[in-house]
């Protein structure tokens, strides 16, 4: 079933276009300590603002070019002619555990202190924003499979189980999820933050945000999921699964959640953007990920300033399009793959 | 409506000291009728309606009636899939109409059933080799995998298939195959009672025979006893030693196989007899 489903996508040109992109953002998420030059926290406060540093071939080797302030009181830079340094690979620098393994200080590139590299340009603090686009892509990506997990594991046994038992526990159930739906969601959103605040570190706000999400976003797929259980519940396999005396447990698992699949593997995917976006709107408004952690939504909220604007600095809004793409990236993912399971595109494989 | 006909009951009274493998009495089953904004309760359907009937030993008892006529629903009853409204079902000798669900596990791995639907009577995401694992999971706990594979392979060459299919899937094959799969299954457990839910009704004309055969063969060989549902007689003239005839949930007629068609005594019965294309 999932080779099937990865093979036509695979066939269809849009899927894999999909696949790849994410497949890349991932892949730099899981080595963003290895791929980005800097820690997200390495301040340089005398290059703050700084613009995307061009890389020029020397030699045919690639160089960094060095730039200078022009105008010492504004964060305006030029660059100095003729002034290069050499961009290094496999740099040692801050230790760090590959993929969370082997403790190591190899970096992909960097460039000889002093100098800096900024592939992304740097902001206020003259932070290096390509490295902190890879760490906050830690945050930004992995928020919507974790939240998703608790979702549709909650969804689906909410909702299954009302769906399958009926009756008082469906009652139950579907009073519950009409009473989350009907609460508006920024404002349940914003007052869970505030209510459960104070049980959580600041560092602990990535674990809240996927709390409180999911708290919010079971609801919808519960009731979805119960409409299907019901019909599922009549089907002839389940009865016969009845009849030979299988708890209603194992009925939920072996026949309902493998008959319920491709629909949570559809949902799943084109609910992941909503769970980046509410993070990014909880960041934005200062509700979610605070410094010193970092992610996409963070980002956008410390590129908040009319200077962005007035003076160009489109680098600080590399996380804008990073959101952008990977948003736009999974909800293709999802429509390709509603049509992949789609029974009425189905042919023989089931 | 016209006058109903008296109920006729043409059955040889049972010799002393048998008692029926299945014995069902006034059996009732209402299903509410909801309608309206609030979706109340407007009424009842009586699907089944004081239904009484007994199954021997080893016999097989033919129902048939109209679509609607309830049949489902009392084979339904008998595998406790519903719960009777009144009216109780004893299986040899001892109630177990009214028994809890965990009262009635021991029961499950006597009364089976086959359905009517071939399509949908298996999981399309269980392999056969899990499909006819399942039922021995839950009654032979004890057996090992080797076991287990051993038994399903075992009980596909009863039904006519091969063990190499066990790891296929059920879309990959046929309506009778699927029904033969569904045999094998509900024969896993070692039953001795059989509800058949019209188990030819879905199938090609031309494989219907096979089914029928294959139950007949299975019926001899393991002793089993079979309520066999269908709406038309002549599937179940070949199979039956007695026949139940339903309409509207109640029972018109019950007499033997042969004296049925011989001598109709019930008005809808003839009708029914009427609508058999001889053959
Ligand atoms: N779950 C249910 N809820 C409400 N009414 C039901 C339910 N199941 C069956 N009925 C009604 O009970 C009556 C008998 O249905 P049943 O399925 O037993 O008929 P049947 O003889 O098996 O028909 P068929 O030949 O079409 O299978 C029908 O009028 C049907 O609409
Ligand atoms: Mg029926």
């Amino acid at each position: 079933m999932l080779r099937y489903i990865l093979r036509e996508l695979l066939r269809r040109r849009l899927g894999a276009v999909c696949l790849i992109i994410l497949a890349v953002l991932y892949a730099a998420t899981i080595l963003s300590q290895f791929l980005a030059p800097y820690l997200p926290t390495d301040q340089d406060l005398k290059h703050s603002y700084h613009p995307p540093t061009r890389i020029v071939l020397k030699d045919w080797r690639p160089h960094v070019q060095v730039y200078e302030r022009v105008d010492p009181s504004a964060a305006r830079y030029g660059p100095v002619e003729g002034k290069t340094v050499p961009l290094r690979f496999f740099v040692s620098g801050e230790k760090y555990r590959f993929l969370g393994l082997f403790p190591t200080k190899t970096h992909l590139f960097g460039v000889d202190e002093p100098h800096r590299v900024y592939l992304l340009g740097s902001d206020a603090t003259g932070r290096d924003v390509f490295s902190r686009l890879l760490y906050g892509a830690q945050v930004s990506l992995s928020i919507g499979f974790i939240g998703i997990l608790v979702t549709m594991s909650l969804g689906f046994i909410v909702g299954s189980a009302a769906g399958y038992f009926g009756r008082y526990v469906d009652f139950a159930a579907m009073r519950l999820v009409e009473f989350v739906i009907a609460i508006p969601s920024l404002y349940l959103l914003i007052a869970l933050r505030g209510a459960l605040a104070e049980y959580f570190d600041p560092e602990q706000m990535y674990l809240l945000i996927v709390l409180i999400l999911s708290l919010i976003g079971w609801a919808g797929a519960a009731r979805i999921i119960r409409g299907m259980a019901l019909s599922l519940r009549e089907r002839p396999f389940v009865l016969a699964a009845e009849v030979m005396g299988q708890s209603s447990g194992r009925i939920l698992m072996r026949h309902f959640l493998p008959n319920l699949a491709s629909y949570l593997l559809v949902a799943a995917t084109l609910s992941i953007p909503v769970y980046i976006l509410a993070e990014a709107s909880l960041s934005f408004l200062g509700l979610g990920i605070q410094e010193p952690g970092t992610s996409w939504g963070l980002m956008l909220k410390q590129a908040q300033e009319l200077k962005v604007f007035t003076l160009g600095l489109w680098w600080l809004l590399t996380p804008g399009a990073a959101i952008f793409v990977t948003v736009i990236t999974f909800n293709m993912l999802g429509d390709v793959l509603r049509d992949i399971v789609d029974p009425r595109h189905q042919m023989t494989e089931d | 409506m016209a006058a109903q006909a008296e109920e006729v009951d043409r059955l040889p009274p049972l010799p002393a000291g048998e008692t029926p493998l299945v014995r069902a009495e006034g059996l009732t089953v209402h299903f509410p009728v909801r309608g309206g904004l609030w979706r109340r309760v407007r009424g009842y359907v009586r699907a089944v309606d004081n239904v009484s009937f007994r199954v021997r030993r080893g016999t097989t008892v033919g129902l048939v009636g109209e679509s609607g006529s309830g049949k489902t629903t009392i084979g339904h009853c008998l595998v406790k899939l519903l719960r009777p409204n009144s009216g109780s079902i004893r299986y040899n000798g001892s109630e177990i109409g009214s028994l809890s669900k965990r009262a009635f596990f021991p029961y499950r791995k006597r009364i089976q059933m086959i359905f009517q639907d071939p399509f949908n009577s298996l999981n399309p995401r269980m392999s056969l080799a899990k499909i006819l694992a399942e039922p021995l999971e839950i009654h032979f706990p004890r057996m090992s995998v080797q076991q287990r594979r051993d038994r399903a392979a075992e009980l596909l060459e009863m039904v006519g298939l091969e063990a190499d299919h066990l790891p296929r899937y059920p879309h990959e094959f046929s309506g009778g195959q699927r029904q033969r799969i569904g045999i094998a299954r509900a024969l896993a457990v070692e039953p001795d009672f059989i509800v058949c839910d019209e188990p030819v009704s879905a199938l090609d004309v031309s494989v219907q025979a096979g089914i029928v055969n294959l139950l007949q063969d299975l019926q001899q060989e393991l002793g089993l006893t079979y309520l066999f549902i269908a709406h038309d007689l002549a599937v179940v003239e070949h199979i039956s030693d007695e026949v139940l005839v339903m309409k509207d949930g109640v029972i018109v007629e019950q007499a033997g196989s042969e004296e049925i068609y011989r001598n109709p005594g019930h008005p809808y019965t003839i009708k029914l007899l009427r609508a058999v294309p001889s053959l």
